[in-house]
């Protein structure tokens, strides 16, 4: 077999170049379906509706765990002691630096609701423990103070704040 | 190197067969006459024992797969239906979870002798390359594995990973949940790290093909680290090479049945025989014992982007280990300064596996700093400046000379 070759374009060039793209397309194209799915299905997602948590039976001082989108949620019922902690703080010697008010709802201030997933690297940091009496991460040493701010450690950030709002001054709906 | 095999076949439908598919010469010029310096010691037989390794692995992990079930309420169940009800279960476990330490044990091994005698060398740069893919495919594929009795250690090990790549700045969740399938580690999770599991060992094998094709253009590096220039120098593969692997694997398997029989758990971890509660993380987390030292240089560093940065750098550097090593003799036989600073290496390894293994306090990160440091110091300053400063001793004129002295 020959082939003949040309300075000039031909009908082959033509057929070469239009099949090339139409294959770079088409296999893009199947990338698509083939990554997408590892992303969440429709049940993880449905089942990532909020929820309503309801506040009564926690009492002052005490911080309970509630599961949202497989994520820990800590609640804790601060008091006052823990409160004027978080706001007696100067808030250039914080690594991520953010008010207490701005890790509260103005009106609930005693009560703390966030995400207990150590932005380290995900572990359930355990409550009342650390240097700062927050949250202490057992993984890589990272400590909370009363507000989940990041004190100490190599975390990034403070604990995240989930999207949540007060139903009435006793229940909360998460998410 | 290949061509040394004049294979004939004796019986009639042999050279039938070998005139169609001459796979029989492939092997005898790959196995038999293959030649290999008649200098190589004991620590070139490693290579033979990874593939019995991937070979135990393959096998174990085949039969293993029958009896287990990907799936967060049963997957640890089924493990310890392995352990307690399936016949000889007990044993093809702790052949597969200690079979996976006795690879990594080999392929340490491996890789410091390569190290110690400058097998990275030219013209050997693509197959110490492709030994550093394999040894990162090793890697993946043993957390993976890991994974799979969902015990504690499984479920937070693998979140602990996998959180590695929220430190990718901006799209750093999206991958993350995109990786988990969910909104944290769960049962898809679960059903895609079995279903990688089982790939990513054919994977291994593929590249394995690949390294050994490679070795098998540039021939085997050796303790004197210049290259046959006669047939003086070479012995055939069969019965040399052969017979020394043998000796050596069945030594090794010796090793590896001191603790399938006598300590299955010693190099795991208690904490993996509670089943995976995503409430409660274990008071102290730690990897499998091969991945310990580049846990301690992830907790060395203060920030999370450079310290993922750092793990992952502190492997890949390996892949450039052929260019930042700038002296052109190869063997630390005739290397009198970097032989130390190859023990010295070696030896900041082990302290920071041994920091991996301590919690992340006090003196213990001070530690794992200045080692970190150390450990990068070694590939992008020791090793330049060595080629330059070092005075190296005089190389011997052949590999036969300096097996039988130079009267030879």
């Amino acid at each position: 077999m020959t082939t003949v070759s040309s300075a000039e374009h031909t009908r082959r060039d033509f057929l070469y170049i239009a099949t090339g793209a139409v294959a770079a397309v088409g296999g893009a194209a199947v990338l698509v379906p083939l990554i997408a799915q590892m992303n969440p299905d429709a049940s993880t997602i449905a089942a990532g509706a909020p929820i309503e948590v309801d506040l009564a039976p926690i009492a002052e001082g005490q911080i309970i765990k509630v599961f949202w989108r497989s994520k820990p949620i800590f609640i804790s019922h601060r008091s006052k002691k823990e409160i004027d902690a978080a706001k007696n703080v100067q808030l250039s010697t914080l690594p991520d630096p953010e008010p207490d008010s701005a890790r509260v709802k103005a009106g609930h201030e005693q009560w703390l609701v966030v995400i207990g997933i150590c932005t380290h690297l995900g572990c359930i940091p355990l409550a009342k423990q650390g240097e700062y009496d927050g949250w202490f991460c057992p993984c890589h040493g990272s400590a909370y103070d009363t507000a989940g701010r990041i004190r100490k450690g190599p975390a990034p950030t403070n604990l995240l704040l989930p999207p949540y709002k007060f139903l009435s001054d006793t229940k909360v709906q998460i998410g | 190197m290949h061509g040394n095999s004049t294979y004939q076949p004796q019986s009639k439908i042999g050279q039938w067969f070998e005139k169609r598919l001459p796979i029989g010469g492939l092997i005898h010029s790959s196995f038999v006459a293959y030649p290999t310096p008649r200098n190589l010691n004991y620590w070139w037989t490693f290579g033979g024992i990874l593939s019995f390794m991937l070979g135990v692995q393959i096998i174990t992990g085949i039969v293993l797969a029958m009896h287990y079930t990907p799936h967060v309420d049963l997957a640890f169940k089924s493990v310890e239906s392995i352990m307690r009800d399936v016949n000889y279960g007990w044993l093809l476990r702790y052949l597969h979870s200690n079979g996976a330490s006795m690879f990594f044990i080999a392929v340490y091994i491996h890789i410091y002798r390569g190290m110690y005698y400058g097998s990275y060398k030219e013209p050997r740069e693509v197959l110490w390359i492709l030994g550093v893919i394999i040894y990162l495919l090793m890697m993946a594929t043993g957390f993976l594995g890991y994974t799979l009795p969902w015990g504690q250690m499984s479920f937070w090990g693998a979140t602990v990973i996998t959180n590695f790549f929220s430190a990718i700045p901006g799209v750093g969740e999206t991958v993350v949940t995109w990786l988990w399938g969910g909104y944290a580690v769960g049962n898809p999770t679960l059903n895609r790290f079995y279903s990688l599991h089982y790939l990513l060992p054919f994977v291994i094998a593929g590249v394995v093909v690949l390294h050994v094709w490679a070795l098998h253009v540039s021939g085997q590096n050796n303790p004197a680290g210049i290259e046959p220039k006669s047939e003086r120098d070479t012995v055939p593969f069969t019965p040399y090479a052969t017979v020394k692997d043998s000796f050596m694997m069945v030594a090794f398997c010796i090793l590896f049945a001191w603790f399938v029989f006598y300590m299955p758990n010693y190099l795991g971890h208690a904490d993996n025989y509670i089943v995976a509660n995503p409430a409660v993380t274990p008071a102290h987390i730690v990897p499998e014992w091969y991945y310990l030292p580049f846990y301690a240089i992830l907790r060395a560093v203060p920030d999370k982007l450079l310290g993922v940065l750092a793990m992952f750098g502190s492997i890949a550097i390996l892949a450039f280990l052929p260019w930042l090593d700038t002296s052109k003799v190869k063997s630390a036989r005739y290397r009198p300064l970097y032989k130390q600073f190859f023990w010295l290496f070696f030896a900041v390894c082990i302290g920071l596996g041994w920091l991996g293994a301590k919690p992340a306090e006090g003196i213990y990160v001070v530690l794992s700093r200045i080692l970190t440091i150390y450990y990068f110091a070694h590939f992008i300053v020791v090793l330049p400046l060595l080629g330059i400063f070092e005075k190296t001793k005089p190389l011997p004129n052949s590999i036969s000379e300096s097996v039988l002295g130079s009267k030879a």
